[in-house]
């Protein structure tokens, strides 16, 4: 029969490769959790290391040196999200590899429906526009949940210190940034109108002498705060503004603000949540925008944002102060 | 009392004066900063600027080095002009 003869050929091929993976030491569980990404060219791949926020020390970073020169060749490729790349490597070195990271307590990264090294700007350690502390932040959402699978596709989460939003928060699964809310404190102003001329959104006016603020417009930049020579504006609150179910590639989607003013602790729970409920509502291997698309946002807020206790945002005409003009085909 | 604190600061003599007109972004806040370091503790530099990005940034870079903005003028032809105490921090 045609299809037993498939079968034995298939058998063959599986056997095969057993063996050829015993010949390299190779483990599979080492592959499916990705970081090895086949290249055109046959046998090689491309090794991604795991540099969560884009943060390498001199000695990872001479060890992917190393890598690259003897197992590629001899560069390496920095990815858009923020990971170094070895390309044109042998899977015979796969394991070799592996020992080298494992060495200096280095891993590569993930692939697959897993959760994905985390990304993020400087933050407010050293850059002066940053409102929150992407790194550690970052940093510890990496150890706690890098490679989680989710049961359905890949998840992004990123982390920008402010409105700029260099790290592109609104592509993401679950994007975090920074925001202030400004308040003032009448008896100490001078009215000097900096914060007026300082905001870029003209979300404040002079009235009586006195800045007053266009909640509407403003996108919680802090600015105001930041030049305020005689500290009047001051910060009434600052947290995390949440954004959910955004992506790019073939498709993209834009995400939707779900949350404001959430704390460093709460990140922590609302992850941890949110694959929760990605792993139970998603279907197939849609991603979590494409979920919100089929049940709508709302149920993620009343499941997720609410029972977190966290200032959930509902309200599309809240939504729309962070929105631009574009293509956006209706 | 606004006007009155604002008048009673215009008062001040400065004891250098750093007319940045024209001057783009960053220079003028590194000749802002070159020129304070020069200046002693408790005296006064006064600064003109063009009004968009120079007003947005040199301001809030002199306050986060330590220094206070005493008074803030919005000239005639769209500048500004500062008056800053040194500080030393």
């Amino acid at each position: 029969m045609v299809v037993s003869g498939i079968e034995a050929e298939l058998a063959g091929l599986k056997a095969g490769l057993k063996k050829e993976a015993r010949r390299v030491k190779l483990n599979f569980d080492d592959l499916k959790s990705g970081g090895f990404i086949k290249q055109t060219q046959k046998d090689l791949f491309t090794v991604r290391l795991r540099c969560p926020g884009g943060r390498v020390t001199a000695d990872r970073l001479r060890v992917a040196a190393e890598i690259a020169e003897r197992y590629g060749r001899g560069e390496v490729h920095v990815s858009v999200r923020q990971s170094i790349e070895v390309p044109y490597v042998s899977y015979e070195h796969f394991e070799a590899i592996a020992e080298a990271l494992r060495a200096i307590d280095w891993s590569v990264a993930s692939c697959g429906p897993r959760v994905r090294v985390p990304t993020a700007c400087a933050g407010c350690a050293y850059n002066p526009n940053g409102l929150m502390d992407t790194q550690s932040v970052c940093a510890e959402v990496d150890r706690r949940y890098f490679g989680t699978p989710t049961g359905h596709h890949k998840f992004k989460i990123s982390f920008s210190g402010c409105p700029i939003d260099c790290f592109r928060t609104r592509e993401m699964d679950l994007g975090f940034q920074g925001s202030a809310e400004p308040v003032l404190v009448e008896d100490l102003c001078t009215g000097c109108e900096l914060c007026v001329r300082s905001c870029e959104d003209f979300a404040l006016r002079m009235e009586d002498g006195l800045p007053v603020r266009d909640a509407d417009r403003c996108n919680g930049c802090g600015d105001c705060i930041k030049v305020c020579p005689v500290d009047a504006m001051v910060e009434a609150r600052r947290g995390w503004l949440v954004r959910a179910g955004g992506k790019h590639g073939k498709h993209p989607i834009f995400a939707y603000e779900v949350a404001n003013y959430v704390s460093n602790e709460d990140v922590y729970s609302l992850i941890e949540m949110t694959l929760e409920w990605y792993r139970s509502n998603g279907e197939g291997r849609e991603r979590l925008g494409a979920t919100f698309g089929r049940l709508g946002v709302e149920k993620y807020i009343d499941e997720v944002i609410d029972p977190l206790g966290l200032e959930a945002t509902r309200n599309p005409e809240d939504r729309r102060k962070y929105k631009s003009e574009g293509n956006t085909y209706g | 009392m606004v006007e009155t604190r604002s008048v009673e600061r215009l008062d001040l003599h400065p004891d250098e004066t750093l007319d940045l007109r024209g001057v783009l972004c960053p220079i003028n806040f590194v000749r802002t900063k070159l020129t304070l370091e020069e200046m002693d503790e408790g005296q006064v530099l006064e600064v003109v600027l063009d009004d968009g990005e120079p007003i947005r940034n040199v301001p809030r870079s002199v306050k986060a080095e330590g220094h206070r903005i005493l008074t803030v003028r919005r000239l005639e032809d769209d500048g500004y002009r500062l008056l800053i105490r040194k500080q030393v921090s």
